[in-house]
């Protein structure tokens, strides 16, 4: 079986860091296809699915450009392994109940938001047009999943005890979405990429304006899981991938 | 457990500026808010729409299909009611 690794600098790293987190979170989004509670759910998740698979595509192709090693965004989506994956961990779990669904989707659509808002000031000029696309997707992101939690959250009480179950699964990788490390770092200051500490009062301020809707109370601070943004990654991740990337592994080259 | 069904609401869309609301189906949706968004998702993916209404459906009051006879059979034989009955005299030129 083919692997690949890309060479990893600072840039590429960021454009994986984004790449994988929407393309691994929209396999899952994908999932619910033909699965979700009613017809009109079925099409909004999918229809976020297919933003995230977007953003990637323009990531990876840009990620590959930047390389320089004559790889295709194909390659970088369907040639490698978990352990070359930079996804955060919260994107990889699996897809749980709708409840749990709508709040990862919220979490990290509250983070995206105001990342990709600061993104389209890069000094980069790809990864600002890139931004300036995903902003606008993601305030839809924010927007539908945000009311999901206010009326799960405040709902009855089977939709209030998903939403409590869910909150108390996905808060320890909350943690993961505001990490830096030398490589982020290094983007920042030279202005390619915002800082996600420093939009982190955004988050909070999203996510307590939801909460206080939804009747949810933010879990005390708990421990915080890490690692997917270096390759250290859960169980979970291996069974998408493979999953994912059955096609292009049992059929090299497959086109269509 | 027993579910309640969600409400049913009318979607309208207006393609183009200047042009009226359309109606284009219909959607399932606990409330307005939720409504107008899964009329986003299900009837603007193709780029079709500058603007939605959606309408609770229970808010329409339709005729009955019954009544048609007696609601839209006597403009029949009342032709003269187009434009196109009349001869305009050339001497009119442009109207």
């Amino acid at each position: 079986m083919t692997t690949i690794a890309v060479a990893e600098t600072a840039l590429t790293l960021g454009l994986l860091r984004l790449a994988d987190t929407a393309l691994v979170h929209a396999q899952r989004l994908s999932e619910w296809c033909g699965h979700a509670p009613m017809l009109e759910e079925d099409l909004a998740l999918a229809n976020i699915a297919l933003d995230l698979i977007g953003q990637a595509r323009a990531l990876y192709a840009y990620a590959a450009e930047v390389e320089g090693a004559g790889r295709s965004e194909d390659d970088l989506a369907y040639l490698r392994d978990a352990p070359q994956f930079r996804n955060v961990l919260m994107a990889e779990l699996p897809k749980g109940d709708f409840a749990f669904t709508i709040l990862r989707g919220f979490l990290l659509a509250a983070q995206a938001r105001p990342f990709w808002q600061a993104a389209s000031g890069s000094r980069d000029a790809t990864l600002a047009a890139i931004a300036a696309k995903a902003e606008k997707e993601a305030a839809y992101h924010l927007r539908h999943t945000g009311e999901w939690v206010i009326r799960l959250g405040d709902g009855t009480a089977e939709s209030r005890r998903r939403m409590l179950n869910a909150l108390a699964a996905l808060w320890p990788y909350t943690g993961e979405l505001f990490e830096t490390d030398a490589a982020d770092r290094a983007l920042i200051e030279e202005g390619i990429l915002p800082d996600p500490a420093a939009l982190r009062p955004h988050w909070d301020a999203t996510v307590d304006r939801v909460f206080a809707e939804a009747g949810l109370v933010r879990p005390a601070d708990v421990w915080m899981q890490s690692g997917g943004r270096s390759g250290r990654h859960t169980e979970h991740l291996g069974h998408l991938l493979a999953v994912m990337q059955h096609l292009q592994r049992a059929y090299p080259g497959a086109t269509w | 457990m027993t579910e309640t069904p969600m409400p049913l609401w009318e979607v309208f869309i207006r393609a183009r500026t200047g042009l009226a609301h359309r109606h284009v189906g219909s959607v399932h949706a606990a409330d307005a808010e939720m409504a107008l968004q899964a009329a986003r998702d299900t009837y603007t993916r193709r780029g079709e729409g500058l603007s939605i209404w959606v309408v609770p459906s229970t808010a329409i009051t339709a005729s009955d299909p019954a009544d048609k006879d007696m609601l839209f059979e006597p403009t029949a034989s009342k032709p003269y009611r187009h434009p196109t009955f009349y001869t305009v005299p050339d001497e009119v030129g442009h109207m």
